[in-house]
């Protein structure tokens, strides 16, 4: 547990970066600031390590305050992961994720299993072990960067836009390997960024700041959706609230009921799947039962090819939210959306009318918990 | 300090002065006029770079004496031949500009270069209209390096008899007499100084677009 | 020139081409020496607190500006009195050796610890490095391409200016350019100019292999 106690701090005198903050990060949690550029999001956090000294109130470690605490051996108990990964380029991939191992006594050459332990974890092959920092990519300096934090296993770790400097697919896979890394090792984090959709995505607790440094709101991110404190945080979630709200754990296993769907595969000819066809499109499946697109019927001239098929669809897999479901109904030209299993295979689809009644009676639900 | 004495020699004083002046800035300009097309050459990478900056590093590292004395022998000039010391001074010069150029040349944003390339500039009219005049400042920094050394380096040339304020040490070591020394000195850092602040100057003209001119 | 190399009476003997080698490493090598103590501590320091940075630069820029031979003559009539027999001109040539190499040394320490990236620094804070840890453990190690052009700078300057002192009687090879020249032998200071020259050449490489050695290839990206 993270605790700031009326926590601010003023630059010279002048600039008020942090007003009275208090909020308490749980322990296990991932706590993520956000707020726009400049709103006193990387001050609040480095205060934690002291990085940055504050300049009145106090911030407490499973309720220690940090202040009376030597720095070092603070910053020893906290793993610390920065934008541009910092890695320290005069040493290898191992020997960088060894310095905090090393930094909390950790024999040498134990210090280097962990590393190459982790190095795994974080999603790299070995093969990266003895590379130099500018031999890698971007992303994979930032999991390096990732793997340091975790090596000397701190209960807290703060991260400052961690996944910020990639390009938006490494980061999507970078967030999902991050979710996955902490379901397993459950540390206590703070994490700044000041993309709204990551924090959504990521955060078990999000606090919004506003510009000047104040708080302007503590919650869960299905709260932040459905209850944004004020037009500031309206503002800031942006447009779309009630549509990403669907992507919660709540509207998941929303019940939909599956319709069988006739499938055909690669090489029927227009009069097979004109028998098989209840509309005009046909679902086509590979031989393993996976679905590969739709076959417009009427427009098919000879045998059906790779080529014949709409890619438009997106799949579902089954489980997953209201949101996904929805997707994909949205998606296919056929207007029935395709729910696969784990493995891929298909399960069956679902029409945009389930899918609304599936969402009113979770809308309904939800609103009947409320206080 | 004898005041008497250097209003006496005043005359003679002047005269070393302007052949050091002289001795400073020929072969700076020579240099530069060279340095021009080899930095081009060694900017465009491959064989050239690592040949020209190789020889160029080869070449700086020889003591300023050891080329005064060893000049004779390849160009067939006398010893005492004031010859020797241009040619020295400007492969010193050319050496450290060579560089200086390339890197200047480098130092040029590939996005100007490209934008440059699109509006139809061949390569010659390119290289004048837009890379050299970007590559001002950095060229700039070398000649003020090489500007400043040539003078203290000249005044080596007093150990084989060349004319310039370098004799006024000579001479003052000879009488074990401090005045000359002084003056020597202190008119050496001046002409530094004046021939830094030329070139600060020229750079400053030469650049408006810079924020501060051409201090980097 | 062939002659004067091939005559072994020119080699051995206390003023023998050996002898003046080994004159010439030593002085340079103490000079490098001071010059190391002084300059390194000053550039780590402006270059990790960020203080002093206008102040070395001008430095530097005015002793540039320093005519060498001025000052060993000037310094030898000033303090030559002071010291008793062949410290009169050695102690005022080392302080020039000295004074030459300084600024290179300063400022190439400088610039590489300035240079160094300064999330890395931030990186090594934050995980609780201390402040000495940091200064060694990553700003000097990533300096270390910058120090050695300083250094390789520092000891040509000073290779180049011992020779110069043997006007004021210093030893080593420059003797042989200086006596030359006062017997009118023109084959002597040629011999002393080239073997001045292969020895200058000679050290640059011992400087370049040593930094290969001891910079990271994390840094040159040389493998
Ligand atoms: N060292 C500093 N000196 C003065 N002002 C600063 C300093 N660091 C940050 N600030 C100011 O404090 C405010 C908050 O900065 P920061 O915490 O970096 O914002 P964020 O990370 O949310 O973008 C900004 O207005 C910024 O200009
Ligand atoms: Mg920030």
């Amino acid at each position: 547990m993270i605790t700031f106690d009326t926590v601010s701090k003023h630059y010279r005198g002048q600039t008020v970066a942090v007003d009275k903050l208090s909020l308490t990060a749980p322990t296990g949690k991932l706590t993520i600031f956000v707020g726009p550029s400049g709103c006193g999001k990387t001050t609040s956090l480095r205060m934690v390590n002291r990085l940055i000294a504050p300049s009145s109130g106090r911030i407490l470690l499973d309720g220690e305050p940090t202040d009376t605490m030597d720095v070092a051996v603070l910053r020893r108990k906290i793993g610390y992961v920065i934008q541009n990964a910092g890695l320290f380029p005069h040493r290898t991939v191992v020997q960088n994720i060894a310095t905090t191992a090393r930094l909390n006594g950790t024999p040498k050459d134990q210090a280097l299993r962990i590393a190459h332990d982790l190095l795994e974890r974080v999603g790299l092959s070995s093969a990266f072990a003895n590379r130099y920092p500018w031999q890698l990519s971007g992303g994979q300096q930032q999991r390096v960067g990732v793997a340091r934090a975790l090596a000397s296993d701190p209960k807290f770790m703060l991260m400052d836009e961690p996944f910020s400097a990639v390009d938006p697919v490494v980061r999507g896979q970078l967030q999902d390997e991050f979710l996955r890394l902490q379901r397993d090792i459950g540390k206590t984090i703070i994490m700044v960024t000041h993309d709204i959709d990551e924090a959504l995505k990521l955060g078990d607790q999000v606090v919004v700041l506003r510009t000047g440094g104040t708080l302007a709101q503590v919650a869960t991110p299905q709260e932040l959706l459905a209850r944004p404190a004020d037009d500031f945080v309206a503002d800031f979630i942006g447009r779309d609230r009630g549509y990403r709200v669907l992507g919660f754990a709540e509207f998941a296993k929303g019940g939909v009921p599956l319709g069988a769907e006739p499938t055909a595969t690669l090489g029927a000819t227009p009069e097979t799947l004109r028998q098989i066809a209840t509309d005009r499109w046909v679902l086509v499946t590979d031989p393993l039962n996976r679905p590969l697109g739709w076959a417009d019927v009427d427009s098919l001239k000879g045998p059906l090819r790779d080529g014949d098929l709409n890619l438009s669809g997106t799949l579902a897999v089954e489980g997953s939210s209201l949101r996904h479901v929805l997707d994909a109904v949205l998606s296919s030209p056929s207007g029935r959306g395709v729910i696969v299993g784990q493995s891929g295979e298909l399960m069956g689809t679902v029409t945009l009318s389930h899918v609304a009644e599936a969402i009113e009676a979770a809308r309904t639900g939800r609103l009947g918990t409320q206080p | 300090m004898r005041f008497d004495w250097l209003y006496r020699e005043s005359g003679r004083i002047a005269e070393l002065f302007l052949w050091h002046l002289g001795l400073s800035v020929i072969p700076v300009v020579i240099g530069l006029l060279l340095a021009l097309p080899l930095g081009w050459l060694a900017q465009r990478a491959g064989f050239f770079r690592s040949t020209l900056l190789g020889a160029a590093g080869l070449l700086y590292t020889i003591p300023s004496l050891a080329l005064f004395v060893l000049l004779p022998l390849v160009l067939g000039t006398r010893i005492l031949d004031p010859m020797n010391v241009v040619v020295a001074l400007t492969v010193y010069a050319l050496a450290l500009l060579v560089r200086t150029v390339s890197d200047g040349l480098e130092s040029v944003p590939p996005d100007v270069i490209q934008a440059a390339n699109a509006m139809g500039y061949r390569r010659l009219p390119r290289l004048f209209v837009v890379e050299l005049p970007l590559a001002v400042p950095v060229i700039a920094a070398g000649l003020r390096v090489a500007v400043v050394s040539n003078v203290s380096i000249v005044s080596v040339a007093a150990l084989i008899g060349t004319p310039q304020l370098g004799l006024l040490f000579t001479q003052g070591l000879q009488l074990r007499f401090l005045t000359p020394i002084i003056a020597g000195i202190v008119l050496c850092v001046l002409l530094a100084a004046l021939l830094d602040g030329l070139v600060l100057f020229a750079a400053k003209r030469m650049t408006p677009w810079q924020p501060g001119g051409a201090e980097r | 020139m062939i002659a004067w190399f091939s005559d072994p009476t020119h080699w051995t003997g206390s003023d023998g081409v050996f002898a003046l080698v080994i004159q010439h490493l030593i002085y340079s090598g103490v000079a490098l020496f001071f010059a190391c103590l002084i300059g390194l501590p000053i550039g780590l320091y402006v270059g990790h607190t960020g203080r002093g940075v206008v102040l070395i630069a001008g430095l530097a820029n005015a002793l540039r500006s320093l005519p060498s031979l001025g000052l060993i003559v000037l310094l030898v009539i000033l303090f030559g009195p002071v010291f008793a027999s062949d410290m009169a001109f050695i102690v005022p040539s080392i302080i020039v050796l000295v004074l030459l190499a300084v600024p290179p040394i300063m400022s190439g320490t400088y610039a590489g610890v300035a240079a160094v990236d300064p999330a890395a620094v931030d990186a090594a804070r934050g995980m609780g490095k201390r402040p000495l840890d940091i200064l060694f453990d990553v700003e000097l190690p990533c300096a270390l391409p910058l120090i050695f052009s300083g250094l390789r700078s520092a000891t040509l300057q000073i290779i180049s200016t011992a020779t110069i002192a043997a006007y004021v009687s210093l030893g080593g090879l420059g003797r042989l350019i200086i006596d030359g020249r006062a017997q009118n032998d023109y084959y002597q200071m040629a011999a002393g100019a080239v073997l001045v020259g292969a020895l200058a050449l000679l050290v640059d490489l011992a400087i370049g292999i040593l930094s290969r050695l001891t910079v990271s290839p994390g840094l040159t990206r040389r493998l």
